[in-house]
């Protein structure tokens, strides 16, 4: 429960918090029994922790997405992963810390788990440039993919990424290229993908891991092709609380509204007051998610995997088609 | 043959954006030398003095790449629809009239079956004067379509790209159309299928990150703009002056990410050359 960082519309918490920890204290100090009082407390925290978290704002939920506390790829990797043997490099420029890969054991599956990593303390976020990442990021990612479609294995990727990196290197190097080509390569792999937004989904540096056969957000994740203050600097030409908000709204980048448009395929469920009060039980509920679907997906034919998954993309998006194209074909 | 409605336009030019006013003559965003518009107009749209290549709509890239009366639009019936009730300080589907008027087409990109110098094609052509290029559901979905069209009919597709990227108002839609067109590709590559993609000044964003870079032969046209991100978001990101000539074609040519750097002249003649020796 020791969370330092409170988000704006947690600060109705930190009173009961600060209470919590005085009764516990002089409780420890043996001064009185207090058990009824903390209990009353803790119920009316967890009472209000349900009460702001099940009325977020979409633009709230891009802030409890981006908490300093969420877990990180490289914390579900030691929560869920039985074994983690960590693979690096491109083989062609270098080692991408903002994309972490190896092979791993999540339940009974052996596979080649990918993520987004934003980093930790300092060095490690500047390592990681906050999850943005270089072609160089893409490219293991794919050279990775490759190597578990040789052997079999299913690939998991978990995206958590503002977007990828732009940089003066980054397009020198080819950011769009190395991104568009695991869009292609991706969408025919013959073995099972998942993918699964545990933070930010932003845009194609986020696509470029997700080409999957299933796709799943965390219940406070968002995904969207541009963070709410990219959209609301150029639509509403300026970026601040309000129109971070309206873009947000209108972006439906939230969980919920990307199922409904079918652009994931399920939403997983966070302890109540976001994964970051209980990385545990998100680890758990993520663990199963995984192992179910892998599941299911080992029963097809690998060989048929592309065309499914073919089918999944080539569904998404919405038009109106007049009557049917009139045959101009003579052959 | 300029559409009508386009007369005048904008073109960026390191950074300033140029406004392209109507009139007899205009003064060239590069060489700042005024120049003949029909003279302009009868030179592919390329500056006759310093080759500065003018920033043109599908229709009339469509005419200059394609012999004469070869083009037959297909998958004209698809029509843009509002799926998320978009609303900035204007609604989408004001958004959508407003651009609809001002260039008389539909959506963002014409694609159809053409002729370049007597070798049958699929022609996609972007158009920037349609809301920046930028990929909806409709674009994404034409795109794909041609894409599975020239697989089915064993077709050289060409793609002609500009682009501001993304079309903000679909969201979720706009950016699993990278996904959707490069899936499409897939096929066509898995078929033996030749792509050739064509870059003009801009190619930005989701569309330069899928079909775009996707090409087996990749063409661009001189000192157009590519990248991922625009040079404002990089400048922002990085804190500090882009070097002269960053983002251009040439700058790509140097750093192996594009195949030829092609005047607008002689784009006709690269494409034939091009599908012949891939024996299409
Ligand atoms: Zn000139």
């Amino acid at each position: 429960m020791a969370i330092k960082y409170h988000l704006e519309f947690e600060k109705p918490l930190v009173d009961l918090e600060q209470q919590i920890e005085v009764l516990e204290g002089s409780a420890e100090a043996g001064q009185s029994d207090l058990t009824k009082e903390i209990a009353a407390l803790r119920k009316s925290h967890h009472q209000m922790l349900r009460k702001i978290y099940n009325s977020l704002t979409p633009w709230d939920t891009v802030r409890v997405a981006r908490h300093p506390a969420r877990p990180q790829c490289r914390d579900y990797i030691g929560l869920i992963c039985k074994d983690f043997c960590e693979l690096k490099g491109d083989r062609r420029y270098g080692d991408d810390p903002a994309i972490v890969t190896g092979f791993a054991r999540i339940g009974s599956h052996k596979v080649m788990l990918i993520g987004h990593h934003k980093g930790r303390d300092t060095n490690e976020k500047l390592a990681c440039h906050f999850g943005c990442a270089h072609p160089e990021g893409y490219r293991k990612a794919l050279l990775k993919m490759k190597l578990a479609e040789k052997f079999g294995l299913p690939v998991v990727t978990l995206v958590d990424t503002p977007g990828a990196y732009p940089g003066l290197g980054a397009e020198q190097r080819g950011q769009a290229e190395a991104i568009a080509v695991n869009l292609r390569e991706m969408s025919r792999l013959k073995v099972p993908i998942l993918s699964l937004v545990i933070g930010e989904g932003g845009s194609g540096g986020a696509l470029g891991i997700a080409v999957a056969d299933r796709v799943a957000m965390l219940e406070h994740a968002w995904y969207s092709v541009i963070s709410p203050e990219g959209c609301a600097a150029i639509l509403w030409k300026v970026a601040n609380e309000q129109t971070n908000l309206a873009a947000a709204e209108a972006l439906a980048l939230t969980a919920r509204r990307n199922k409904r448009l079918g652009i994931i395929d399920q939403v997983i469920k966070e302890p109540v007051g976001g994964a970051h009060r209980d990385a545990k039980a998100t680890a758990g509920s993520i663990e199963k998610w995984i192992t179910a679907n892998l599941a299911e997906l080992k029963r097809l034919k690998p060989a048929g995997l592309p065309a499914r998954r073919y089918e999944r993309f080539r569904h998404i998006g919405q038009f109106r088609e007049s009557r049917p194209a009139p045959v101009t074909t003579d052959d | 043959m300029t559409q009508a409605g386009a007369r005048s336009w904008t073109e960026s030019r390191e950074g300033r954006e140029v406004k392209i006013p109507e009139g007899l003559w205009l003064s060239c965003p590069a060489c700042e030398e005024m120049i003949y518009r029909k003279q302009m107009e009868a030179n592919a749209h390329v500056c006759p003095l310093c080759d500065h290549h003018f920033r043109i709509g599908a229709q009339e890239r469509v005419r200059q790449l394609s012999d004469a009366n070869t083009f037959e639009p297909m998958f004209e019936n698809l029509s843009t629809v509002d799926p998320l009730k978009f609303v900035d300080l204007k609604s989408y589907k004001q958004r959508l009239k407003a651009e609809q008027q001002k260039t008389g087409q539909k959506e963002g990109v014409q694609c159809g079956r053409a002729f370049v110098k007597g070798r049958a094609v699929m022609l996609c052509c972007l158009d920037l004067t349609f809301f920046m290029g930028t990929l909806s559901s409709v674009v994404g979905e034409k795109i794909t379509r041609s894409i599975e069209h020239a697989t089915e009919h064993d077709l050289p597709l060409i793609i002609v790209s500009c682009s501001g990227g993304a079309r903000m108002q679909e969201s979720g839609f706009s950016l699993m159309q990278m996904a959707k067109t490069s899936a499409a590709l897939a096929r066509h590559d898995d078929a033996g299928g030749l792509f050739i993609s064509v870059l003009t000044d801009p190619t930005t964003g989701g569309v330069t990150a899928s079909f775009a870079m996707l090409g087996d032969v990749i063409l661009a046209e001189p000192k157009a703009l590519i990248g991922f991100a625009g040079p404002r978001v990089i400048k922002q990101t990085i804190r500090q002056e882009l070097p002269a000539g960053f983002q251009t074609s040439e700058f790509l040519l140097d750093a192996g990410i594009i195949d030829r750097v092609v005047h607008r002249q002689e784009l006709r003649n690269e494409i034939a050359r091009i599908v012949d020796f891939a024996n299409k």
